[in-house]
């Protein structure tokens, strides 16, 4: 491949070239945390009950058993929101007299090889007086039910308000009103990593060295040196290649704490890999929301007014460092989507529960709320006798900068667009005729849309309007020629699975002239990057990325100006291209690594006019950015069995300029899997009791390629001005929409039924209850 | 603790001698044992494939096959697939249709696609994906994943 210098119409940047990420994945030297040795290997013993008092705690003789009487000098995992009401509550490293949810950690052995360590588990006998246990969100609201913990009466950790001015005129002068009880089940992100952390003492220097699956190194050495009370610098976090994480990795996990305590103790290293049983019951949870949404439209099925009610069960802790006040606070502020809705009322409230915490998970909220509303358009398009594509196109906001209802402000998007090309993708017209005829036959074929925004690349100010006590909004890049004239890049974004190496170097490539197979990005070490955040949040392109093209910027400026010494020519008439700085339309050419080693070696050349080295840094903060897509989705229903095949996925999306087209649909179509995997397949699935039910992939259901159609995707690149590349993030947007048009898709197949599915998963189960329901039984 | 016994595991050509206890799985002695990390464990419960690996030709869900059971036959793990600096042309096409993202389970599904189309190189494309939904994939939705596997499988039948 040859390179191309920005402006010349063929840079790196729009490109699909090859990861530069993939050689080492696919011959088996990639590095996961769980490929580490330890002279250690720890296992925890986890509660089977889902609320009680431990009573008593007893080991054989001589084993290594670590209880929470051995953590008294800890503090706990408290994240801290200073609005909406939130209450901190703490989580022992270890459940200290009281557990409160099934797999929560109550013990742990450890021994010199993992399955003695299992087997020492085995033998931990915990006597625990079960309580009363509350398992879903609007049980734990009762008048009187339990309390989860002593400091959140009625267990609402969080509650937020909203009702925009005039809302009671507005609604009462509906011409209709619409209603939809949306409910989404519990989920596991499920990486197909699980967790897994590995701690060594190094005793020359007294530090600890903690490798771990982690999506945010940097916030896990502030966290646990916060917890443990040391000094950020005793403590060296790496996050080595990571095996998905999803959200799931990007919440501070109580055992990487006892790990690192554990490690100074032995002044030795011990290990611990998480099975996945331990990740489906007790690894983060996500999705688990009570929706019921009401909208007010006129005569013209024009949206005037939304109200909502949003319960999320949010589990038995918070999650460090979003707190779980992320699902029910972005419900709350996202839920009127991408329509022109003036009036809003909505309450969000976040319930303590006895179940696995819910933390972050691709999409984060917005999966739900958008089938909700999505739900909402498509009955309203009934109640109207018109298409669900047409109630859209009216609803849909079409001017920006559009300032939402809530105070979002929405940069350029093309909402209209994308669903017309979506429309003309399907043949909207063909599949009605073809659903006809297939009727006839007996056969129930549906088509489902979603249209929907994503928040994306949002900084600090966001999250300070959220009341965040930690706002992980920027990004810091340092980027270094050395003197043989390769590149590093240090960021403090902590990439797993994306691809970002692979788009930062190109962004860089642009700016200095250095092909990307020469430039390294080097994340996932506290002790190498920058202090950063991580990667979530659909974050990483936009502001590591404008960070990156900063640093590049200012090297680029660096690199003309020695150019110009050693050329003897200005800066303006030089060009750095395919590693050469080259006057304008002469031979007069040096290499970049010529020039880098001269910044180092030849330093008098420059008579102290251009400091030592090759060194600069770009720091990123941007205000936000809104990506945008229609997804659809064309089912066919089983109404003997309730089996639904996807057939068909459209995505016709919008993130700004693409960096590298090959790996944004990668994201789309992993997103998207995701996102019917949601609604058809997987559910965490407690008992009564609070025992969880769904402890395998036997039974909580990823999609196999079986599941998943092929996936046709379409593409407008709307050049956004809130982010200095010009680009906008993706990396949830697949997630967000599928379910929305996946459940909408069957409830089209169903409608000769008169039935509304608002929940997910809608399983073979549920489809068929409502069959039986609906008076017309299939 | 139970006796361990002395077995020999044959992988990627090579004769590990090691001491396991019976119940050892094949995937934790490949990785401890024999020190070959490349093959991941995703779920220990036969599910997700990500520790799939080739024994005497047929792919094989390396934690439901305990270690003994595989002394003294031929296994093949990711490590084994590129002949010296060449890579397979299974692992080209993973990177020419970007059919990994995170890359935990893709050694598993190299193994086995790999072991599929040398078994049946003229397998359709039906059949393909029936077999491709043996493991599971987290990240690529496998748009990317069948894709690769289908040039892969047309280079390796012009071999």
């Amino acid at each position: 491949m040859t390179a191309h210098t920005k402006g010349s119409g063929t840079s790196w940047v729009g490109r699909s070239i090859r990861r530069l990420e993939d050689p080492a994945l696919v011959t088996g030297h990639g590095r996961f945390t769980a490929d580490l040795a330890a002279a250690h290997w720890v296992r925890f013993v986890r509660s089977p009950v889902a609320a009680g008092r431990i009573d008593r705690i007893t080991a054989p003789p001589s084993t290594h058993l670590i209880t929470a009487a051995d953590l008294k000098a800890l503090k706990p995992i408290r994240p801290m929101l200073h609005k909406f009401n939130y209450i901190p509550v703490g989580q022992p490293i270890l459940a200290d007299g009281v557990v409160r949810f099934t797999g929560e950690p109550i013990a742990a052995v450890y021994a010199p090889a993992k399955d003695e360590a299992e087997d020492l588990a085995d033998l931990i006998e915990v006597d625990i007086s079960e309580t009363a246990a509350l398992i879903d969100g609007p049980t734990a609201l009762r008048e009187g039910a339990p309390l989860v913990h002593a400091e959140a009466p009625g267990n609402v950790i969080v509650e937020g308000r909203i009702t925009t001015p005039g809302f009671d005129e507005v609604w009462t002068g509906a011409h209709r009103v619409i209603r939809v009880d949306g409910r989404s089940h519990r989920q596991n992100a499920t990486p197909m990593e699980a967790r897994a952390g590995h701690a060594v003492y190094d005793a020359a220097s007294g530090r600890v060295t903690l490798t771990c699956t982690t999506q945010m190194p940097h916030l896990v050495r502030t966290a646990i040196a916060d917890i443990l009370g040391l000094p950020e610098h005793d403590l060296r976090v790496i996050a080595p290649d990571v095996g998905g994480g999803f959200g799931q990795k990007m919440s501070l996990a109580p055992e990487y704490v006892l790990l690192v305590w554990l490690a100074r103790k032995l002044r030795s290293s011990v290990a611990w890999t998480e099975d996945r049983r331990e990740n489906l019951i007790a690894g983060f949870h996500s999705r688990d929301q009570h929706v019921t949404l009401e909208g007010a439209f006129d005569a013209n099925a024009k949206l005037i007014a939304l109200s909502a009610d949003i319960v999320a069960n949010v589990g038995a802790y918070s999650c460090f460092p979003t707190t779980c006040g992320v699902e029910p606070l972005m419900a709350l502020a996202e839920l009127p989507g991408p329509y022109d809705v003036r009036a809003y009322a909505s309450r969000s409230r976040g319930v303590l529960t006895h179940t696995c915490p819910m933390a972050p998970y691709r999409g984060v909220s917005r999966p739900v709320i958008t089938l909700v509303l999505e739900r909402l358009m498509d009955k309203a398009a009934a109640a109207f006798g018109i298409e669900p594509t047409e109630i859209r196109r009216r609803n849909l906001i079409d001017s920006f900068p559009y300032t939402s209802a809530t105070g979002l402000v929405f940069d350029d998007g093309t909402y209209q667009q994308t669903m017309a090309m979506a429309i003309d993708a399907v043949d909207l017209a063909g599949f009605r005729r073809r659903q006809t005829d297939a009727r006839n036959r007996g056969r129930h074929l549906g088509i489902g849309f979603a249209t929907f925004s994503e928040r994306t690349g949002y900084g600090s100010p966001a999250f300070a309007a959220r009341g965040m006590e930690i706002t992980p909004g920027w990004e810091t890049v340092h980027l270094t020629i050395d003197p043989s004239g390769f590149v590093e890049a240090r960021i403090g974004s902590s990439p797993h699975g994306q691809g970002l190496r692979t788009a930062l170097a190109q962004i860089i490539a642009d700016e200095i002239g250095i092909d990307p197979q020469h430039i390294r990005v080097v994340h996932g070490d506290t002790d190498r990057t920058p202090y950063g955040w991580g990667t979530f949040a659909s974050r990483s392109l936009v502001i590591s990325g404008g960070a990156s093209l900063l640093a590049a910027q200012k090297m680029r400026a660096k690199l003309l100006k020695l150019a110009s010494h050693m050329l003897e020519a200005a800066t303006d008439d030089i060009t750095l291209a395919s590693g050469t700085a080259q006057v304008i339309g002469t031979d007069r050419t040096i290499t970049i690594a010529a020039l880098a080693r001269a910044a180092y070696h030849q330093t008098h050349v420059f008579k102290g006019a251009i400091e030592p080295g090759l060194t600069e840094s770009g720091s990123y903060d941007p205000s936000g950015t809104f990506s945008n897509a229609c997804h659809v989705a064309i089912v066919e229903v089983d109404i003997e069995t309730g089996r639904v095949e996807v057939e068909r996925f459209v995505v016709a999306e919008d993130a700004g300029l693409i960096i590298n087209p090959m790996i944004a649909d990668g994201q789309v179509h992993g997103g998207v899997a995701q996102g019917i995997g949601n609604a058809l397949l997987e559910e965490i699935i407690y008992d009564e009791t609070g025992n969880i039910l769904s402890g395998t992939l036997a039974d909580f259901l990823p999609p196999t390629a079986h599941e998943i159609p092929p996936i046709d995707m379409h593409h407008i690149e709307t050049l956004t001005g809130n982010t200095i590349t010009k680009a906008k993030g993706l990396g949830e947007g697949g997630a967000i929409g599928a379910p929305a048009a996946v459940i909408n898709a069957i409830n089209d197949a169903l409608s000769p039924f008169g039935v509304s599915i608002e929940e997910m998963p809608a399983t073979p189960q549920r489809i068929r209850a409502a069959l039986r329901s609906s008076g017309r039984p299939a | 603790m139970s006796s361990k016994s002395d077995i020999t595991l044959h992988i990627n050509g090579h004769d590990h001698a090691i001491r396991v206890e019976p119940r050892r799985t094949l995937a934790d002695a490949i990785r401890e044992e024999c020190g070959q990390t490349g093959t991941h464990i995703g779920c220990e419960h036969g599910v997700c494939g990500a520790c799939t690996v080739i024994v005497d030709s047929a792919p094989v869900r390396s934690c439901l096959m305990f270690a003994v059971q595989a002394a003294g036959k031929a296994i093949r793990t990711v490590e084994g697939l590129a002949d010296g600096e060449a890579m397979h042309p299974m692992q080209r096409a993973f990177m020419d249709h970007h059919g990994l993202q995170c890359g935990f389970c893709t050694p598993g599904f190299l193994m086995l696609a790999v072991s599929v189309l040398e078994r049946e190189p003229d397998i359709g494309d039906d059949d393909l994906v029936d077999v491709l939904s043996s493991n599971l994939c987290r990240c690529t939705g496998y748009q990317n994943i069948i894709k690769a596997v289908r040039a892969a499988a047309a280079e390796m039948r012009r071999k």
